[in-house]
């Protein structure tokens, strides 16, 4: 297995070379949607923020994703009307090296003008990052995240920890892996923290998990949904027991927030949860908001342990479903990846399916393509938040 | 949290101990209403079906008692769970937020067309 992947100005590498349609507003969904329509099997992905009122985090995350390495050019949609701050966001993709064009539809004349001038444009940039040549590319060129969803009480059993020996390989070679949703370690705040690099960053993994459970209770209800009891898990401690052993066994070497990049190989956890008093509602409304929290940190895929049976891909990274449930897994397998259920019948070790997984991930780099990619899968979700930057302890090591 | 398979003597196969500390154990393959299991060296009569992933008390269970699995406390009971029986929202509650489920919902308004 040879890994390619495409050589980026700032010298990150992409697996995959992606156009992104990126509206502004959710008025502008419609032109943005249709504009790929005619592009809908050839890596032409849509992305968005709906909201007409300025969100730093929200810019931030648009900035992230349109400069990521699996990322070739960008055709912004813009009503025309709408907060969001175009000029700076077509700037800086300008200036990471990538073709980007805005499309103001008030000032392009319509609908029907808008969707004709963005096809073009993506016409021809499709054209131009198909002829790119690629650059050999390791595994310490890769970040990837996980995420579980839909789980039950076989998660935490099977897929989970089998998704955490596959980061323990990934980390050994030299990859930067990133594990999140605080609100899913609450109870195992004080195990996590003593895995850190330093005692200072222990105590930012342990305040990050407090803010969760904070801001949980306030809402008045957990990260649980009624499908994970019906799944068998009975509270949000079972839940988060399971979901920790995603984060495998390497020490955790920082605690980062949306939009960070990890500076370096490694495992980090991605504080999910908003900074100050409540003022948007949940911290992430579903898994995608997840997924796209994990990329914008630049991960190339994202692992998705699954037990209830999620579906769900994304846009701009490949998701690999793991499946942890042997039933859902023969009732669902064109969805899933990897069986980490048959575990559970004896037919295979948490060893065997975390080496399986992590060959899953780099043969990605090696013309693999993932079963939601294979099914058109391109979900996105961005909502408002707010956070504060992190803290100096969070990163040791500069 | 190594989560390696664990036989516990006297208990059926089709039931996981995560951890020696546990007072519950994981259903890995569904029990059906009516079978009588082994748990923890006595026989037990299945009341109601039990899904893969679920849980089964390990042994009898106090009102108010921490739940462990993993070997840590996942909640806390609310009633007497008596061994074998069916451990879940019914009768453990979170230490931390209240567990929304759609529990008894199908029954009240009747399957989803």
């Amino acid at each position: 297995m040879t890994m390619q992947g495409y050589l980026r100005a700032d010298g990150r590498k992409g697996i995959r070379n992606t156009v992104v349609i990126a509206y502004l507003v959710e008025c502008a969904h419609h032109v943005a949607r249709e504009v790929a329509m005619p592009f809908r099997d050839s890596d032409v992905h849509v992305i968005g923020f709906p909201g007409c009122y300025p969100n730093s985090y929200a810019e931030t995350m648009m900035e992230r994703l349109c400069t990521h390495p699996n990322v070739g050019a960008v055709l912004l949609v813009s009503l025309g009307c709408e907060s969001f701050n175009k000029y700076k966001l077509a700037h800086l993709i300008r200036e990471s090296g990538r073709a980007v064009h805005t499309i103001v539809i008030q000032s392009t004349g319509g609908t029907r003008k808008s969707i004709g001038e963005g096809q073009a444009f993506v016409a021809e940039q499709r054209a131009a990052l198909d002829d790119m040549a690629t650059v050999p590319m390791e595994a310490s060129d890769l970040i990837i995240g996980t995420v579980c969803g839909g789980s039950d009480g076989t998660s935490g059993i099977t897929g989970n920890p089998a998704a955490g020996r596959a980061f323990d390989l990934l980390v050994q070679q030299g990859a930067a892996c990133i594990f999140e949703e605080t609100g899913e370690l609450i109870g195992c705040e004080h195990i996590m923290a003593s895995r850190a690099i330093t005692a200072s960053l222990g105590l930012e993994l342990e305040a990050s998990v407090a803010k969760a459970a904070k801001y949980y209770a306030t809402l008045g209800y957990g990260s649980f949904a009624a499908g994970n009891a019906e799944g068998g898990l009975t509270t949000i401690e079972e839940k988060s027991m399971g979901a920790y052993a995603k984060s495998g066994a390497s020490p955790i070497s920082g605690l980062i927030k949306p939009g960070d990049i990890p500076p370096r190989g490694g495992l980090y956890l991605l504080d999910v949860v908003p900074d100050g008093e409540v003022r948007f509602g949940f911290p992430n409304i579903n898994d995608n908001a997840e997924i796209a929290e994990l990329i914008a940190c630049g991960s190339h895929a994202v692992l998705f342990v699954t037990g209830r049976g999620s579906v769900v891909g994304s846009a701009i990274s490949p998701v690999i479903k793991i499946c942890a449930n042997p039933e859902t897994y023969r009732r669902m397998a064109d969805d899933m990846d990897v069986n980490a259920g048959r575990i559970l019948e004896g037919a295979g070790t948490l060893d065997e399916v975390g080496r399986e997984i992590r060959d899953v991930v780099l043969n990605l780099a090696a013309g693999g393509r993932t079963k939601s990619e294979e099914l058109g899968h391109q979900e996105f979700v961005l909502t408002y938040k707010t956070f504060a930057p992190i803290g100096p302890a969070c990163l040791p090591g500069g | 949290m190594a989560q390696e398979d664990t036989l516990d003597p006297g208990t059926d196969p089709r039931l996981l101990l995560l951890d020696d500390r546990d007072n519950v154990l994981v259903v890995r393959a569904r029990l059906c209403a009516g079978e009588t299991v082994q748990v923890s060296g006595g026989a037990v009569s299945v009341a109601a079906d039990v899904p893969l992933g679920h849980k089964i008390a390990r042994r009898d269970i106090m009102p108010g008692t921490k739940i462990f699995k993993y070997g840590a406390p996942i909640g806390s009971t609310t009633t007497l769970i008596r061994t074998g029986e069916h451990a879940h929202v019914h009768n453990i509650k979170s230490d931390y937020t209240p567990t929304y489920s759609l529990e008894g919902e199908a029954a009240r308004y009747g399957e989803a067309p």
